[in-house]
Order: C-alpha cells, then structure tokens, then sequence
C-alpha cells in the first residue's frame, strides 16, 4: 500500500504521476526509465498491443489497491484508457472529487 | 518430473487422474503448491517452476498439482467447485505426502488447514471476480456491447459465466463472492513486498524474474531450517 500525499500541492501531483507510472512499468514490464518517458499524449489501451482487455482490468484493480480508490463500470471509457494523460486526470479526479 | 495422482470419488463426483509436476527426492521436507489461478497461473507458471528448482536445490521436495479443469486436466472447469478444489488439494496433499502448504494468489483459498505452510500474495475470491468480470465489460464495451458487472454477477449466480475464456459455474462465482484466504495455525503471509519488486501477475505478457524466485524460495528454506546439500 502506498499513502499519497495531498494531491492539491504540486509536489502531491508530481507523486501521483510517478506512481501511475510506476504502475504501468509493472504491469508493461518496463524499467523505471522507460516508463519516465510516458507524456500526456502517450497511447495506452488500443496502442500498445499488450496492453489488452485482462491486462487493464489488472491495472485498474491495481489502482484500486494502490490509491485506495474504487473504479466503477460508468467510470471506465474509451477517454480514460486511451493515453496517459487521460488515466492521470482520472486518477486525479478520483482522489480528489471537486 | 511429471507424475499423476488420483483424486478419489467423493460427493457424488467420479474418481478423476491429474498431472503433477514434482522435484521429488524422498526428503523431510515436502511442499505441496497450491496454484495461482486461470490467468494469473498462466503468468506465474514459470516463476513457480522456478521456485521449486530452488527449493530442489535447497534440499526440499515440491509438487504443483494441476487443478481440476485447469492446464492439462480432462475435468470440465464448469464443474469445478471452490469446496471441491479444497477438497482435491487435500487429496493431493495426501497422495504426495506433503508436510507443508505454499499457496499462490487465489490459491490460498484452497490451501489445506492441515499443513503448515505459507501464503504468497494471497488474492481474495472478491477480487479475483473483480478484475476478471471488469475484464468482461471492457472486452464488452470495445466490441460494442454493453454489459454491467451487476447484470454479470446476476446471470454468474444463475447460470454460471464465461470470465476471461475461463467457463466458471454457478456454485464457483457464488462461493468466490465470499471467499477470503485464511491463514491455518503453522501457516504465515508472505507479501509481494518482500520479495523486491513486482508481482510478475501484474505483467501483461509473461514475465519472469530469478531475483523474486531467489527470494520466495530463500524464505522457505530459511522457515523451514533446510541448509542447502
């Protein structure tokens, strides 16, 4: 389990994106440096060819474990899952539902 | 290395013949493995191999089991049963003479209470269904259907439900939704975290890493007191 700091500071927000990072590299088998890498833009579901229907729902139910959030049904979409940037804003959102 | 054991008729089941994969060299110490499961077991099959060549080398017997209705089994997996699984690893248990337990993932859940032993990671019945059913609907969703986890679960319960190409029936999603891994007198937890890095289950294709095997292995041995030789 791992406790993120508050999200509302810019420090919390960088340590976010690290972890969702971090998540991805074990899911995709990529080493920390690899997974630095990933921007905003960065394909992920329905890019990166790995990345299929099992896979995610192992990344999801992770983030659930990691960031003490629950993912319903409704929450999972095609925006969400398609780059980087769009999990970020959805995990951001979740921690953090204003 | 590949060896049979039989699981007797009980219940009304008929007598069935499994596989079983076993470093076997007749010493004190033998660990019976209760598999991760579907595909968590495909993910972790070679760091489990690898595990038991470590245990091998450090003087302790191992044997992994096919599931029922699992890897090579001729056993409908439809007909499969949580209490029937429990019961099958007690027979194996027996039919191999193991002293101790090492459960893997949802394997906890069917890890004899008899034997001592430990728990890696253990994973519960609600989350297994969790992320495989969420699996289900994202496939689902690509393809154009909608379908709910809720409406999922409700047929599941009835009829029993297809998760991932792993046809499971109705009496194994009813005793999966409340089914947590427990630890029996003699059997501990051993967390992801202790063996430095990822779980290799997370990994979308098949993985493996010498460096965790080392490490799962080396606290078994250290528990069990087994000196290498």
């Amino acid at each position: 389990m791992t406790t993120l700091p508050n999200i509302d500071s810019a420090a919390g927000d960088a340590a976010l994106d690290t972890e969702l990072k971090a998540l991805l590299a074990d899911v995709l088998g990529l080493d920390p440096a690899q997974a630095s890498a990933f921007g905003p833009e960065s394909g992920l579901f329905g890019h990166l060819p790995e990345l299929d229907s099992m896979a995610v729902a192992g990344l999801l139910t992770e983030m659930e474990d990691r960031f003490g959030i629950v993912i319903e049904d409704d929450d999972v979409d095609g925006e969400m899952l398609e780059t980087f940037g769009g999990l970020l804003a959805f995990a951001r959102a979740k921690l953090d539902p204003r | 290395m590949i060896f049979t054991w039989n699981i007797p008729a009980a219940d009304g089941r008929l007598a069935s013949e499994e596989l079983l994969v076993a470093f076997d060299r007749g010493r004190a110490v033998r660990v019976l493995i209760c598999p991760a499961w579907f595909d968590e077991a495909n993910r972790l099959r070679r760091f489990t191999i690898e595990v038991m060549r470590r245990l091998d080398a450090s003087g302790i017997d191992g044997f992994l089991p096919d599931l029922p209705g699992c890897n090579e089994s001729l056993a409908p997996l439809e007909n499969q049963t949580l209490a029937g699984w429990r019961a099958d690893m007690v027979a194996a248990a027996a039919a191999v003479g193991a002293t101790h337990v090492l459960a893997i993932r949802a394997g906890a859940l069917i890890a004899p209470a008899t034997l001592p032993g430990w728990h890696y990671a253990a994973q519960s019945g609600p989350k297994l269904l969790r992320g495989m059913i969420r699996a289900r609907t994202i496939a689902a969703r690509e393809a154009g259907m909608a379908e709910t986890s809720e409406a999922l679960m409700a047929q599941g319960r009835e009829q029993g439900l297809v998760l991932g190409g792993w046809p499971l029936g109705a009496a194994m999603i009813g005793e999966l939704e409340t089914a947590e891994p427990g630890l029996a007198p003699g059997q501990s937890d051993i967390a992801q975290s202790a063996l430095g890095g990822p779980g290799l289950w997370l990994r979308a294709e098949p993985d493996e890493s010498a460096a965790q095997a080392d490490r799962l292995a080396a606290i078994i041995a250290e528990d069990v007191g087994v000196s290498e030789g």
